[in-house]
């Protein structure tokens, strides 16, 4: 885990400052910038020192500090993640719900009922929705749902929670949801052959109970797993419908620096994403632990 | 486990009270080409069983008509990309909805007056053609180091998944959108750069353990004690048996890399001005879809097609290779 | 064989038949069981005989009512315990017997066992479905089920998983889970397959023990015939989904009355035939979607004429070399008094 954090926004900081463009000068606009302005911005990012100690002053102050830089104009960038996290918390944490809710409950539908009117209904519906672009989606959401038929807010956060969130919720979910439902029932069809679950029925157990004490269980750990690196997904997914929905969050801010090609900025912004990526991963792993009592030991 | 008499063909396990047919599974087992023999009727197998899948022949279409039009958009329409536009046509609603009820424009006119059905059809080429090139530039990347990590292991094995581990913790789109805000080019070649860089990792993570799998495999194993050769066994024996799940995975998933290059497009950090692509004409379509919603419908379709169609086609391979997930 | 449902002493406990079944995946038809009938008193063993794919096992889950349906279907036949036929009851009232009435143990008691519940939990769960038992009254019994089955300290192994025991460990579990509800017929699958020499010994004598403790009728599923000669009192030998033999243990390894059963006697090394050599049966067995017409088993058949190509030989009752009273033996061979005789 270490390294893979130390890879990635290594990686991603010299691209950011390894690149042609002058960061300075791309902040300056079209205005000349005097020579001594631009020397003391430079001095002041440290730009002119290795780009291994620029990172590597960097890193010190993200591990020891909390402290992820700070914008072009002085504003600390963790000041702006800390603003703006709780919109794409809230974001991420309903089409997460979403996903596990609905996602789940088509996927264990249409495993139940397979080979049926069902299964072949959840499997079109869901390959269609992995298919539309989330943007696409997006915009047909917000002109269907919101502009025409009222339904939901059409952009910003003035409902608060959920009632702004639902429809960009829903469109952050619609392809993952899918991916989600497929694999709960193909595990649940493949689980329903094991072994195990012949025993049960040998016991004399109710369906009911063969189907939710002795499939599902053993079948939704795959979608837990699923479920906990989507984490990362939801921040990709975030730029795009923050920003077609208007939501303040980290995707928004994001979407400002690349914009104006920030370097410190998207470096914070990034790492601070890789992380929540990478403590998701972990907490999938102590979960999975709970669940397979078989990994717990080994 | 219990007999299920499903596959009544296949030489039954040796039993104690079956030396004939015990024997006659040592004769098979001792075949060094044995492993070769069964992948073969498997995919013979699976395709008697694609042949049957409707979804199969409707995703084959939508392939056929895309790459016709990526590769000769001549065929389908007698206008250039850009070409004949006037602003003066802009914005011109389809007259029909149904495209073929004739018309000047059949799709209508974009925001500066070109014919979008022309648009359209030269829309689909720089999809198709980044689609494809990431497509192949991952694999290679993922079979060279896959097989290096799997066949040799030890430090090359660690060092090789530390970076596949490094560059899979940045998501696709994510890594692209950073990749392409530092890149100063934005033309086909930097788009298919900036999504390879980031589209090989679990391929070869899945390369490496089918070498890894066929490596230790009996067949592999004999053939290493009758004096082959490192090369000789990479190249006959490991990379033939090991390469057919990457590339199944490979070709059946172009279809998220043509719908990320859209979403690239669409953010405006892909293709830029004078290229034409569907993300283009989607990213045009954002500020006046309201008014004009087939501005967005179309080449939303164009795109949706064309994804649906990999992903329908990769729901019916996957079924026919594995019969027991009907 | 007349359906026998009289209530003498000595009626049997579970009686199979004219049993078919098909599996019908995609268009073909593998006829899995064609016309199996047997008994099975309380207190007797009886061994089903066969290799992979004569139907053993197939027949037993159909006894079970646990085949998947589809691809699996029960045609034709009856099962009748204590008299009630099993096949008929809605699936309910079917249920009330499975577990209870009749258990069953499988090969592979690894992948039989659900890996992410406790063992004790898992033996418990009969206990608390079928005789609504409290958790800790149920907890309790499962315990004292897997004493039974001696292993050791099973206070503490009841919280363990099934991944953490040994082979011979987790089919002793698997043991108690079936003998949770003292049920009359025990089916063992193939129940030391997986096992170590030593370990097979250990459970087949545990199942012996068992069986004699709680008078148990006891089914017992296998392909090895040296498992079979120790424990059956009875032998049922099936070959294409048809029982062929049908004799006791003693008379079946003195003197077979059907040409498999004799030729899967010389295909096995002996202790008290040393010096013979092992004779294979040529040819494989016959592929079930299109069993020869005639007997089965008559393309591989030393003893096989033109009548066997043609005419299906039903099981029929076999003297011993001709004399009466020899324990209800039968053989489905149109020449099984030659058979018997050792000639030709």
């Amino acid at each position: 885990m270490v390294p893979v954090l130390l890879g990635t926004t290594l990686f991603i900081y010299v691209l950011v400052f390894a690149l042609p463009g002058d960061p300075i000068r791309a902040l300056a606009g079209e205005k000349p910038l005097p020579d001594s302005v631009y020397r003391a911005l430079r001095e002041h990012y440290h730009l002119d020192d290795p780009l291994l100690v620029q990172y590597g002053r960097y890193l010190f102050g993200v591990l020891f500090r909390g402290d992820f830089g700070e914008t072009f104009n002085g504003q600390s960038v963790g000041q702006l993640i800390a603003d703006s996290w709780t919109v794409t918390a809230q974001l991420a944490a309903t089409a997460w719900i979403f996903e596990l809710v609905v996602g789940m409950s088509l996927g264990v539908w249409a495993g139940l009922r397979r080979g049926g009117f069902a299964d072949a209904a959840v499997l079109g519906g869901t390959t269609v929705a992995i298919a539309i672009p989330s943007f696409v989606l997006a915009y047909s959401a917000q002109l269907v749902f919101g502009l025409k038929l009222g339904w939901f807010p059409t952009a910003g956060t003035d409902d608060g929670w959920p009632m702004s969130y639902l429809l960009p919720g829903m469109v952050v979910a619609a392809a993952e949801l899918g991916y989600v439902a497929r694999l709960t029932r193909t595990s649940l069809v493949e689980n329903m052959r094991a072994d195990y679950v012949r025993t049960a029925v040998a016991k004399g157990l109710p369906r009911r109970r063969v189907v939710v004490r002795h499939t599902l269980r053993n079948s939704l750990i795959p979608v837990v797993t699923y479920l906990g690196t989507q984490i990362g997904y939801f921040m990709a997914g975030s730029i795009i419908v923050e920003g077609i929905f208007n939501l303040p969050g980290v995707g928004h801010e994001l979407w400002l620096a690349l914009q104006i090609k920030e370097g410190p900025t998207i470096v914070g912004i990034v790492t601070f994403l890789v992380l929540i990526y990478l403590f998701a991963n972990l907490v999938v792993d102590l979960l999975y632990g709970v669940l397979d009592p078989r990994i717990r030991y080994d | 486990m219990t007999e299920q008499p499903g596959t009544p063909a296949a030489p039954p396990p040796p039993t104690a009270a079956a030396p004939t047919t015990a024997a006659a599974t040592a004769v098979v087992g001792g075949d060094i080409g044995g492993g070769a023999g069964a992948a073969a009727s498997l995919w013979r197998d699976a395709w008697g069983e694609l042949r049957r899948r409707p979804t199969f022949w409707i995703s084959m279409t939508i392939m056929l008509v895309m790459s016709a039009m990526a590769a000769f958009p001549g065929l389908f329409t007698g206008r250039g990309a850009n070409d004949r536009c006037d602003v003066r046509e802009a914005k011109r609603a389809p007259a029909s909805w149904n495209p073929f009820a004739g018309g000047d424009h059949p799709f209508g006119t974009d925001a500066h007056g070109c014919d979008y059905w022309a648009q359209v059809v030269h829309g689909t080429r720089a999809p198709i053609v980044i689609g494809f090139s990431v497509t192949a530039i991952s694999l290679l990347i993922a079979v060279t180091l896959g097989s290096l990590a799997g066949h040799y292991g030890g430090r090359l094995d660690a060092l090789i998944s530390r970076i596949t581990d490094v560059f899979f913790g940045l998501p696709l789109l994510l890594g692209a959108l950073v990749v392409l805000t530092a890149f100063p080019a934005h033309g086909v070649g930097a788009v298919v750069l900036a999504l390879g860089l980031f589209w090989w990792t679990s391929m070869t993570r899945l390369m490496r353990g089918q070498v890894i799998a066929v490596r230790d495999a009996d067949y592999v194993q004999a053939a290493r004690m009758l004096g082959a050769g490192d090369v000789r066994i990479m190249v006959r024996h490991i990379l033939p048996n090991a390469i057919a799940p990457v590339f199944v995975f490979a070709t059946l998933n172009v279809g998220v890399v043509i719908g990320s290059e859209a979403t690239l497009d669409f953010l405006g950090v892909g293709l830029q001005y004078p290229s034409v692509s569907w993300g283009l004409q989607l990213r045009e379509a954002q500020d006046i879809f309201v008014d004009q919603p087939y501005l967005l419908a179309y080449p939303a379709i164009f795109l949706t097609a064309t994804v649906l169609s990999f992903l329908l086609l990769g729901d019916a391979v996957r079924d026919a290779l594995d019969p027991r997930l009907r | 064989m007349p359906p026998t449902t009289q209530t003498t002493p000595n009626a049997p406990l579970l009686a199979v038949e004219d049993l078919y079944v098909e599996f019908r995946p995609r268009g073909r038809t593998v006829h899995a069981v064609n016309g199996l009938s047997y008994e099975l008193r309380a207190g007797e063993t009886l061994a089903i005989l066969g290799e992979s794919g004569s139907g053993k096992s197939v027949s037993a889950q159909a006894v079970m009512g646990i085949l998947d349906t589809p691809p699996a279907y029960v045609t034709k036949g009856a099962v009748r315990f204590q008299g009630t036929d099993l096949l008929a009851l809605p699936e309910r009232r079917r249920r009330a017997y499975r577990g209870a009435k009749i258990a069953m143990i499988f090969q592979d008691a690894l992948s039989a066992l659900n890996p992410v519940h406790r063992v004790g939990d898992q033996v418990a769960e009969m206990l608390r479905v079928h005789r609504g038992m409290s958790r800790s009254a149920a907890r309790g019994r499962a315990v004292e089920l897997l004493e039974r089955v001696r292993i050791p300290s099973a206070a503490a192994r009841a919280g363990d998983y099934p991944h953490q025991f040994s082979g011979g460990m987790r089919q002793r579990v698997m043991i108690a889970m079936a003998l949770a509800l003292d049920p009359d017929v025990l089916i063992a699958d193939e129940p030391t397959t997986a096992l170590d020499v030593t370990v097979q010994a250990q459970i087949m004598r545990l199942l012996a023990d068992l069986r004699d403790e709680l008078g148990m009728g006891l089914i017992l599923i296998t392909h090895d015939l040296g498992v079979v000669a120790d424990v059956a009192d009875r032998i049922v030998v099936m070959y294409a989904g048809r029982a062929v033999e049908e004799a006791d243990v003693q008379d079946l390894y003195a003197r077979p009355a059907h040409p498999y059963t004799e030729g899967l006697l010389a295909s096995v090394p002996r202790v008290d035939r040393r010096s013979a050599t092992l004779i294979p049966i040529p040819g494989a067995p016959p592929d079930l979607t299109a069993i020869p017409p005639g007997c089965p088993f008559h393309p591989r058949c030393p003893r096989a004429r033109d009548r066997c190509a043609t005419e299906v030989p039903p099981p029929r009752p076999v003297g011993n070399g001709g004399a009466a009273g020899d324990g209800g033996r039968r053989s489905a061979c149109h020449y099984a008094e030659e058979v018997l005789l050792g000639a030709g």
